[in-house]
């Protein structure tokens, strides 16, 4: 038996509907390569009894005929998503004994399709983050360069996937999230549709730009994850009643005549010449397989990184105001007085970079500077939506760029400069800011051997054509099929 | 430029305490992040709308209907100090009325 560990969903469904492996002797491998890497520091807490307790129950299942999409597979969660009865943290010493009372809707959905949690996965502290080093419990290592980081601040999930540490994971993706690590560490990562997955249970960052997202080994078992997930919550009302297709039978239809759109802004100073030329190299490959490859303009890039920073600070310092000691989370034992309760149950429960984002934020939204900042930053949102709206209604229906301008960074080398830091994300922040979905899948290595993402947009609510892009691509390459050695 | 009185403002603001120095620390950082940001001021933004939501959708209702909700011991169950069915904090009115 080859190691259940590198299978992907599909060939799990499959081994275990033959009867090759139980879905406990999956979980058991899974658990005993955590075990073994833990160095990696992915996990900040492993499910073993709960997750070996489902998997017995979904080996009845089976026995009795049962067929469900994600039945029998065991699924690492980005600890950022409520887990009732299992602790979640959000890297952060305020949570750090949170027992949610609920599960979060994604949660409920993945279970009712037969999944079930193996772990919750390390991450910067509430989302905020780029390398996966801003964790309560210690940053996370790559595991294609344990001195590096694999990027953030879904950092864990990515790690977990990567590592063959589970067959697929949820993290969050606020301003890239899930694709830039994805892309740090050579696997597949969806941002859908703003409002496609309920963020009913995910912990809130940035309200009007949050998404849950989706790490996997293949493009397929992203479909069938999304398909498992997608899908209108009453309990979040920012979440959308929309036609889902059959993202399994959509993403085979190939991309002859395709129209894909390479945004002349996005050849910016900053980005290594090795990633340009692993993305250059994926669109030839997208050409031979019948895209058509078009110059378009994307004229408002240049502001979204600063409109993205001003409108996620600003509703950071407003949805992490509910921290304050009283009715969960960390309280003080020191205070004396109310007040003194807030600030110091605030001051000793977040880290450094969350109270700098509180503290930009609340700043940006102070009386006086609110017109200067962030309504100025939310009229440039509309500019950058617009420019999307207008590539995508005349000339492309996918766009292409790098998902990161750079491969892995080492731990420690950019957390000195936090504007550094923020320009990872300068090619996944406008895919925020004007809710698309998008997609990093590998498209190679760089001369020191770490992997390059590459990053498909799509139109808003068509991950249909967005992931049989990446499935055309991924389907006539390998880079998806390279596993580090750790 | 923002200097220490202001990033001690808010500071206050948003419920934090600094540590010794740190306000001086914080201001340099809080500069570099609100230099990069300025860029936006050299952005015509005449009657451009804001955007606060990108589907543009408000106001979903649901039908005014009682359902069961969480229990009140599983709702309090991350308190971390109670009494009874009370969340217990420290004193919010002085004795003295000051405060």
């Amino acid at each position: 038996m080859t190691d259940v560990t590198s299978l992907s969903i599909a060939e799990i469904n499959s081994g275990l509907v033959s009867k090759s492996f139980s879905s406990r002797e999956l979980t058991q491998a899974y658990l005993e390569r955590i075990e073994k890497l833990k160095s990696l520091n992915c996990y900040i807490e492993v499910c073993g009894e709960s997750a070996l307790k489902a998997a017995d129950e979904c080996d009845q299942m089976i026995k009795s005929g049962r067929r469900l999409p994600l039945l029998g597979v065991p699924i690492a969660i980005k600890d950022v998503i409520t887990t009732k009865g299992i602790r979640t943290t959000c890297a952060s010493k305020m949570l750090k004994d949170f027992i949610p009372p609920y599960d979060a809707t994604a949660i409920i959905k993945m279970r009712e399709n037969g999944g079930f949690v193996l772990g919750k996965t390390n991450m910067d502290e509430f989302a905020m983050g780029s390398s996966t080093e801003n964790s309560f419990f210690g940053a996370s290592r790559n595991p294609w360069d344990t001195a590096r980081v694999p990027g953030g601040s879904s950092g864990g999930s990515a790690v977990a996937v990567a590592a063959a540490l589970a067959p697929a994971s949820l993290g969050s993706d606020t301003g890239g999230s899930v694709r830039q690590p994805a892309s740090y560490c050579n696997v597949v990562g969806l941002k859908p549709t703003y409002g496609r997955i309920s963020r009913y249970g995910l912990i809130a960052y940035a309200s009007s730009l949050d998404q849950i997202g989706i790490f996997s080994r293949t493009v397929a078992d992203c479909a069938l994850l999304a398909q498992s997930l997608f899908g209108h919550d009453p309990l979040d009302s920012t979440s959308v009643e929309m036609a889902i297709p059959d993202l399994s039978k959509e993403i085979k239809r190939g991309i002859k005549g395709l129209k894909i759109g390479i945004p002349k802004e996005y050849l910016i100073e900053g980005v290594s010449k090795e990633v340009l030329q692993s993305v250059q190299d994926a669109l030839s490959t997208l050409t031979q397989l019948g895209a058509e490859i078009v110059d378009i303009s994307l004229p408002h890039t240049e502001y979204a990184l600063a409109c993205y920073y001003i409108l996620a600070l600003a509703e950071a310092s407003s949805n992490l105001a509910r921290y304050d000691g009283i009715r969960y989370g960390y309280r003080s034992p020191q205070a004396r007085d109310l007040k003194q309760l807030y600030s110091l149950s605030r001051s000793e429960g977040f880290g450094k970079e969350v109270k700098r984002r509180i503290m930009v934020g609340t700043y940006a939204l102070s009386a006086g500077y609110y017109d200067a900042y962030y309504k100025r930053a939310q009229q440039a949102r509309t500019l950058i939506a617009q420019d999307f709206r207008s590539a995508f209604s005349e000339q492309c229906d996918v766009i292409a760029c790098p998902t990161a301008p750079t491969t892995a960074f080492r731990i420690g080398e950019q957390s000195s400069d936090p504007v550094q830091m923020y320009l990872n994300d300068i090619f996944t922040v406008p895919v925020n800011l004007a809710g698309l979905p998008g997609i990093s899948i590998p498209c190679g290595f760089d001369s020191q051997g770490l992997p390059v993402g590459l990053q498909l947009i799509g139109k808003p609510w068509d991950e249909g054509t967005l992931l049989r892009a990446a499935n055309a691509y991924e389907s006539s390459t390998d880079w998806h099929k390279r596993f580090p050695e750790v | 430029m923002i200097g220490e009185d202001e990033v001690k403002k808010i500071a206050l603001l948003s419920h934090l305490n600094l540590e010794e120095g740190e306000s001086v620390s914080l201001a340099n950082e809080l500069n570099s992040i609100l230099g990069y940001v300025d860029k936006l001021q050299k952005l015509d933004t005449t009657s451009v709308e804001p955007t606060s939501h990108v589907h543009g959708s408000k106001n979903i209702m649901r039908p005014d209907v009682t359902s069961p909700s969480m229990p009140t011991e599983l709702a309090l169950s991350n308190t971390p100090e109670l009494s009874g069915r009370f969340i217990k904090v420290p004193i919010i009115i002085e004795q003295n009325g000051e405060n």
